[in-house]
């Protein structure tokens, strides 16, 4: 019988202990799920319910010398998006671009963010004026993943006069995304871009803050504040720098609109960088939050290439300004001394095998020594050191002066200078047979195979004005590194001598000489670069220093197309004379200077 | 003195099915509390007022003989295969539970599920079938007309389709065959086939279950031709298996695919699984507090109120809150075993024992899949699913089991203790 009690209690036991089995199978599996593996789905649930807006943290402040302030962080907004997926973060935008000014490239290149950083609120807008976000505001519950919060925006208060050396600062990109450098940064974030902003973004960056919002399955904001202690955006230590902002303006507004070249101004002890501008300059300010499109153009269609650091990126022949190195070359290798005068006194010019080399005053500087040569400038004369000297040395102690090296300044994009390495560089680049020792002559001059930067001639004209050594030119302020490096091997008699020289130049018998300041005792060196671009239109130059015999100050100006070294010279002297003696020495400005008697020479 | 007909109550079963109801409603209410607010948000309400006519219907039936039911059971049977046909023909989907065309709808009225009408008659029929035999069946052959009254419903449910009440007829089917005495061997015979279906995509299963499949053959010595037939169907479907897997849609393929690692696809096949286990996961030990489960509120968890509202339970009430809901479904379903024991005749007892595992592979299904131990198919949990259909069919069979408890042997302290 089947039914037997017997039978049905045999198989209920069965039955009963099957059950048992399976329910503690399954109350396993529930240990396995709830208790072992928690911290795992507790951490997938928190990274479900919660998104992470970030709070940027304000960049560091930017001092000069006198804690004026170069870079801030003023108030301001920023519009982002939460959502789930590409294609609803792309219609919501297109619904927002019928409230406020959006285009289907700021869509589209929001929509590449998104895909970056999925779960990252999607910046739209990273400096959103006034009135957007009160169109925004009021429209909020239509867009559920809508975020709007004050963002720190960058502001310049002395915009072009300090963009030179400050930068500026925009999103990152996504190829800067894809180094290993910025493995720490997303999509979206600020970064510097140039300048100062570039090359100190680790100090100047801050530690973003985090809130936490809580979303839904379809990533709508449910609840704003709340869902987790929020960590506050920690703000990036300042930098001070070694700018003197009043002379930073004052320079700028020296080179005006008129002007374009460059120009740097050092202390010569520390090596630190007084003034630093590029002309014409371009407004960092309006770079901040996307650069406007017409503006990016027409910086870029500028003929006069305002986004080109004329000071650290532009290569010009140094020409005379050159005639110092030679010069010091020729003393440290015992050549000549201040007073040898040359076998060939100058008659306009010198003939080297069958060829004519022109001095620059045909009417000629008859026979006269090293440190008139200087002061004059004479050609012929450096023609005949040069060759004195012969290439091999020119070449070797030019390496040794460091005119083939950066000088080291901070900041990013600082190009290496030209100058030949050795003989075997003509050897390459004319082939063994295609060029002559009249290289020698064209070196010596500061002219051929010798291009620098300004901020590169400004660190060997320091050495000039101190004892021989230079520092690297720095722009932030560093306490702990004030190593300087010999660069000119003289005795102090014969640096002495050289400034004298120098000083000559800048005196009624030199070639600068109305560039002379009252009461302050200039030296320097003009020069006349053959411009490769336009054979009528000179490239000006001067590097000089004040006071001759204490120098507080190295200034290096070069002029596009400024014709003659002259004009550089009194750029220079503006420049010096304001910081020796203050804003309210200087009544009369630039343009009565300029506007001076053109010497009739011209001047190398 | 009058004398009346006491109907003693089965007060421990009772007491049992009211608190998981209670239970439910408390989670279904729970499962509405969402930060946006979505259909389940009434839910609770309505599952009040169905828990209300399940009573009372569960109280008439409880007054009905046990003899009345057995003779009912015929018509009820045929009732419910008219019904389950009018459902293909003109029923209705987009059912809450799952998306099949199992409603039946009248002037817009949806009046229920007859799938879950089904589940009842099927064990009453079966019972009936099974309960007359005076011995056990001893093969294959002789199975042939239990094994009938389960196709022609699962037939006409899994056109609708409803993969989830498929299975469930399938595990009554073979625990019904276990309480009538069925031999588990002939039983393991009989699932063999569907089983090498299964291992046939790895030759090593396979060919360990088919050693296992003759070792049982040569010790149980069924008919000769059964036998055979038996390791022929066997090997038939090790053949087929590959061949119908080449056969199926590409989704299907997929959801199959998705179920063995639901990673693969976590947005749209995958995600209610993943999230389920996301929920439960992150519930530890005590849970995240009722009604304040993040998952759940914030709409992470499909289904929350119906498929997955064991999930709410994890999320919301921890191991703790899982551990003493398993606790309750495991009191019941021994009682359930109890009362079968119990029962008077082979048709009582089989009522009992096929309604509790009824509830077992339900049980085991819903929760197996919210920890992705099963594939997903739709089926609800018994009195804690959202829907009135399967609340009333629950209690209705408690109905029937408090009748036969209280017709059954023994009391409460019987000499069959188990």
């Amino acid at each position: 019988m089947s039914f037997h009690p017997n039978d049905l209690a045999r198989r209920a036991r069965g039955a009963s202990w099957m059950l048992v089995l399976l329910f503690v199978v399954l109350l396993g599996a529930f240990f396995r799920t709830q208790v072992l593996r928690n911290s795992e789905y507790a951490l997938k649930s928190e990274s479900n319910r919660l998104r992470e807006v970030p709070l940027p943290a304000p960049r560091g402040i930017i001092y000069d010398r006198n804690e004026q302030i170069i870079a801030e962080n003023v108030p301001g907004y920023s519009v982002s998006m939460l959502s789930p997926a590409p294609d609803s973060l792309r219609a919501s935008l297109r619904r927002l671009s019928k409230l406020i000014p959006l285009s289907t490239d700021q869509i589209e290149s929001s929509v590449r963010r998104f895909s970056r950083a999925p779960t990252r609120p999607t910046v739209v807008l990273s400096d959103a004026p006034f009135d957007v976000i009160s169109v925004l505001e009021e429209h909020r519950v239509e867009f559920p993943g809508l975020i709007i919060q004050s963002a720190p925006k960058r502001y310049y208060p002395d915009g072009e006069a300090v963009a030179s050396f400050v930068g500026y600062t925009g999103e990152i990109t996504e190829t800067e995304l894809s180094q290993s450098e910025f493995e720490s940064y997303k999509a979206g974030q600020q970064i510097g871009k140039g300048g100062l902003e570039k090359q100190y973004e680790k100090q100047l960056r801050g530690q973003e803050g985090v809130r936490f919002v809580e979303v839904d399955a379809r990533g709508r904001v449910v609840r704003e504040a709340g869902a987790r202690q929020d960590l506050l955006p920690l703000a990036a230590p300042s930098l001070h720098t070694n700018i003197d902002l009043d002379l930073q303006r004052y320079a700028a507004s020296l080179f005006g609109d008129s002007l374009q070249g460059g120009v740097i101004a050092l202390d010569p002890i520390s090596g630190g960088v007084l003034a630093l501008h590029s002309a014409p300059s371009f407004d960092p300010n309006r770079f901040i939050g996307g650069i406007p499109a017409e503006y990016w153009k027409q910086l870029n269609t500028d003929p006069r290439r305002p986004l080109y650091n004329k000071v650290i990126q532009g290569r010009y022949p140094p020409a005379s300004t050159f005639k110092l190195a030679t010069a010091a070359l020729a003393l440290s290798d015992k050549v000549a001394t201040l007073d040898t005068h040359m076998p060939q006194a100058c008659t306009g010019g010198y003939q080297f095998g069958n060829r004519y080399f022109r001095c620059w005053d045909r009417k000629g500087h008859g026979d006269i020594s090293l440190a008139r040569a200087l002061e004059v400038s004479c050609d012929t004369y450096f023609y005949q050191l040069g060759l004195k000297l012969g290439l091999t040395r020119l070449i070797a102690g030019g390496v040794r002066l460091g005119f083939d090296k950066r000088s080291g300044i901070d900041l990013p994009g600082e190009v290496i200078p030209i100058y030949p390495y050795g003989e075997d560089y003509y050897n390459k680049r004319y082939g063994p047979r295609g060029w002559s020792s009249a290289v020698t002559l064209n070196l010596a001059i500061g002219q051929g195979e010798n291009d620098q930067t300004v901020v590169n001639m400004a660190r060997f004209y320091t050495a000039l004005a101190t004892d021989g050594l230079a520092a690297r030119p720095e722009i932030a302020r560093n306490d702990d590194d004030r190593s300087r490096t010999r660069v000119v091997q003289l005795s102090d008699r014969e640096l002495k001598g050289l400034r004298n020289a120098m000083k000559n130049v800048v005196s009624e018998r030199g070639t600068a000489a109305s560039a002379r300041i009252q009461d302050i005792v200039l030296a320097g060196k003009t020069g006349t670069a053959q411009n490769a671009h336009d054979a009528t239109r000179d490239h000006a130059w001067f590097v000089g220093f004040a006071p001759a015999d204490d120098p507080k100050i190295v200034v290096s100006v070069m002029l596009e197309f400024g014709e003659h070294g002259y004009y550089a010279a009194r750029v220079a002297s503006k420049i010096i004379e304001r910081y020796l003696k203050g804003p309210q020495a200087l009544a009369s400005g630039m343009p009565t200077a300029l506007a001076g008697p053109a010497p009739s020479d011209t001047v190398r | 003195m009058m004398r009346r007909r006491v109907v003693t109550a089965d007060l421990p079963l009772i007491g049992v099915a009211l608190a998981l109801s209670l239970f439910g409603i408390a989670m279904v209410y729970s499962a509405g509390q969402t930060d946006v607010p979505t259909i389940a948000g009434r839910a609770w309400m309505s599952q009040i007022r169905w828990l209300i006519v399940a009573l009372v219907a569960a109280f008439f039936v409880s007054r009905a003989s046990v003899r009345l039911i057995e003779w009912l059971t015929w018509p009820a049977f045929l009732f419910t295969i008219a019904l389950l046909v009018i459902t293909l023909l003109f029923g209705t989907g987009a059912g809450t539970a799952a998306s099949v065309k199992g409603w039946l709808t009248i002037g817009g009225v949806r009046l229920g599920q007859p799938a879950e009408l089904a589940k009842i008659t099927v064990v009453l029929m079966l019972a009936r079938i099974l309960g007359e035999r005076r011995e056990p069946p001893r093969s294959i052959l002789e199975l042939w007309k239990p094994a009938l009254i389960v196709l022609i419903p699962w037939v006409l449910i899994m056109a609708q389709p409803d993969l989830g009440t498929g299975i469930a007829f399938v595990g009554i089917f073979f625990a019904m065959l276990y309480w009538s005495g069925v031999p588990w061997p002939l039983l393991v015979l009989i699932a063999s086939p569907a089983v090498s279906l299964l291992l046939a995509f790895n030759t090593t299963y396979w060919g360990a279950w088919f050693l296992l499949l003759i070792a049982l053959v040569v010790k149980y010595r069924p008919y000769l031709v059964e036998g055979v037939g038996l390791m022929l169907a066997n090997v038939a479907m090790g053949v087929v298996a590959p061949l119908l897997w080449e056969r199926l849609a590409p989704y299907q393929r997929h959801r199959l695919l998705v179920f063995l690692d639901p990673s693969i696809d976590p947005r749209a096949s995958g995600w209610h699984v993943i999230q389920s286990q996301v929920a439960i996961g992150s519930g530890g030990w005590l849970g995240k507090g009722w009604t304040e489960g993040t998952q759940k509120r914030l709409a992470f968890l499909p289904a929350q109120h119906t498929d997955f509202i064991y999930a709410v339970v994890g999320e919301e009430l921890g191991f703790i809150g899982v551990t003493v809901t398993l606790a309750l479904f495991l009191f019941l379903l021994l009682r359930v075993i109890r009362v079968a024991a119990r029962a008077n005749d082979g048709f009582s007892s089989l009522v009992a024992f096929g309604l509790a595992s009824s509830w077992l592979v339900h049980i085991v299904v819903n929760i197996g899949m919210t920890l992705n131990l099963m594939p997903i198919t739709g089926i609800p949990l018994p009195f804690f699913s959202y829907g009135g259909s399967f609340l009333l069919a629950s209690w209705l069979s408690i109905g029937i089991l408090v009748r036969i408890s209280s017709e059954g042997r023994g009391g409460r302290f019987g000499e069959l203790a188990i």
